[in-house]
């Protein structure tokens, strides 16, 4: 039986052959009951198109994810394309760094010129909107047979379950997951786009009330309407963009479960399998990275990620947070867009931290700002801790 | 109990997980065993999904375990839940080794009461004419909140 294994040096071939050459929000961002999520990709992804100078008829690869039973027929059809390569990849809020990876892969097979990567969801406004939403699951499947009797709600109570162990395991406490919120407010507050710009306390996160033990309410994600999008071509070719490209340099992804009982180990997540994939094909360690951007679902998801990702030791995350060392002008920026805690959060939210890389890389982030950042590492997290697409981007 | 009035979701067995139902309606835990691995796995399918074989018995399990984590639920996404906040989801881990999503009940929703690694037992309610729900209860006498609804599991001969 032939090896199944891909050496690094396959895997560095890939390095630096793609770039993101457009990234941009949807008009509006925050609550924008007005709008579809259809529409709010479409305006993403006109918004992303001339950030990038390409025009909607030379995109020859939709990569979405979300709306309906096909994301991209339904997302495709909507903005009036026939891509010849499509790729609804939709394993939660990482699907969108995973499509750059995928995005990658084609663009180098040759298949595909320009890859447009969109997102639109109306996580605030759909919950007020009948038939809105998901779709039920059928009742033989594991979730609905195993979890829903002793459960129905959201993503909080299963990643407060995770939360959970790794306080027992490690003595992670409150206030560790507090300092996350608190840093990345002061990010938001520096983002004219954020939605929470309102000073925020460590005290004010222990007050606020439980929406799942552990997890107090501001230790929780916002839930938002908005979309996103990003532009990926070849390297080549984005040098003939107005703006300068942003080289994916490294790439990984991973998936180890959907339900959250069947989760291998509760205290950590699928980034410690795509973060060495994505360091090892970038040929960067740790302390080069300038700034990072994660999926902040919880004030634990980043915990959590930044072990995984070996920025510090398993365990050692509540440490490595504390005393706003994330915070702005802290020698960790993280989340600078004011994350999914403070500045937006529709509800798979992978898309903006792209944006959000691409912007700080080019130098487009005035008051927030990171100077010089010329690596950033992207990390985003989907489903119940499920999958992970972790990127390292860079500029030459 | 007044079955009628049992609000929250009612599992439907697939054909693949009917002989994990049908113990439980004899409250009774019988999870599927992989012969080549010689261990338990948990959700039910018709292979293992650790070594992908497809050589599989069923048996019977202690109905004991520890919490590997829990969470209390102070909000109802589910008119089932509405009056019953707060409550406690867990992931309990048999000593046979697969772990159950469940409810921790006979037990007070507070953390001075719960902890990570504490040793539980099943307990099953009949929520249904077909369907007897297991959940899990301390080991150890621990505080009582409410009506005690749901009887220890029994050893009893289990499904053919």
């Amino acid at each position: 039986m032939p090896s199944n294994s891909i050496s690094n040096d396959d895997r560095r071939r890939l390095s630096g052959k793609v770039a993101i050459v457009g990234a941009d929000e949807s008009d509006e961002i925050g609550i924008v009951p007005g709008k579809s999520s259809l529409q709010l990709h479409a305006e993403a992804a006109r918004n992303a198109l001339a950030d990038a100078g390409i025009d909607m008829s030379d995109v020859d690869g939709l990569f979405t994810a979300g709306p309906g039973w096909s994301p991209s027929l339904q997302v495709a059809e909507y903005l009036g394309i026939q891509p010849r390569y499509t790729d609804s990849t939709s394993v939660g809020g990482s699907s969108f760094v995973i499509h750059v990876e995928h995005a990658a892969a084609a663009i180098q097979a040759g298949l595909i010129n320009v890859a447009l990567i969109t997102h639109g969801q109306s996580g605030h406004s759909d919950r007020r909107r009948p038939g809105a939403g998901r779709p039920g699951l059928d009742p033989w499947f594991p979730a609905p047979q195993f979890e829903s009797p002793y459960h129905v709600g959201g993503p909080p109570s299963v990643y407060a379950m995770a939360c959970m162990r790794h306080m027992h395991q490690y003595g992670t406490t409150h206030e560790q997951l507090a300092e996350i919120a608190v840093a990345t407010r002061k990010w938001a507050m520096l983002n004219p786009k954020a939605m929470m710009r309102d000073p925020l306390t460590i005290d004010d996160v222990l007050s606020s009330r439980w929406i799942t033990y552990p997890f107090h309410l501001l230790d929780c994600c916002l839930v938002t309407d908005a979309g996103g999008a990003v532009v990926v071509t070849s390297a080549r070719r984005a040098n003939d963009c107005p703006k300068k490209p942003i080289l994916v340099l490294g790439s990984g992804e991973a998936t180890t479960h959907q339900t959250i009982a069947s989760m291998p180990d509760l205290t950590t997540t699928p980034a410690g399998i795509s973060g060495p994939l994505a360091f090892e094909m970038a040929g960067v360690r740790h302390k080069d990275i300038d700034v990072t951007e994660v999926y902040d679902s919880f004030t634990y998801t980043a915990l959590v990620t930044l072990e995984a990702l070996g920025f510090c030791k398993k365990g050692e995350g509540g440490a490595f947070v504390s005393g706003q060392r994330t915070a702005p002008g802290g020698d960790f920026p993280l989340n600078t867009n004011g994350g999914g805690l403070s500045y937006t959060h529709p509800g798979m939210y992978g898309i903006f931290l792209l944006i959000e890389a691409v912007r700080q890389l080019r130098g487009e982030c005035g008051e927030r700002q990171v100077p010089g950042a010329k690596l950033a590492c992207v990390n985003g997290t989907g489903g119940t801790l499920s999958s992970t697409g972790t990127l390292i981007l860079g500029v030459e | 109990m007044p079955k009628q009035q049992y609000a929250k979701p009612i599992p439907t067995p697939s054909p693949e997980t009917q002989r994990y139902w049908e113990g439980c309606k004899r409250h009774e835990l019988w999870l599927p065993f992989c012969r080549p691995c010689q261990s338990f796995f948990f959700y039910p399918r018709r292979f293992c999904p650790q070594c992908f074989g497809w050589d599989i018995e069923w048996r019977q399990v202690s109905g004991r375990g520890k919490v590997y984590s829990y969470a209390i639920q102070h909000r109802a996404f589910h008119p089932g839940w509405a009056q019953e906040t707060p409550y406690v989801t867990a992931i309990v881990e048999l000593d046979e080794g697969p772990r159950l999503y469940t409810n921790l009940v006979d037990v007070e929703p507070d953390p001075k009461s719960l902890r990570c690694d504490m040793p539980v037992e099943v307990v099953f309610e009949d929520i249904s004419e077909e369907i007897s729900l297991p959940r899990f209860r301390p080991v150890l006498p621990a505080p009582r909140r409410g009506p005690v609804r749901a009887r220890p599991g029994s050893s009893a001969e289990g499904p053919a």
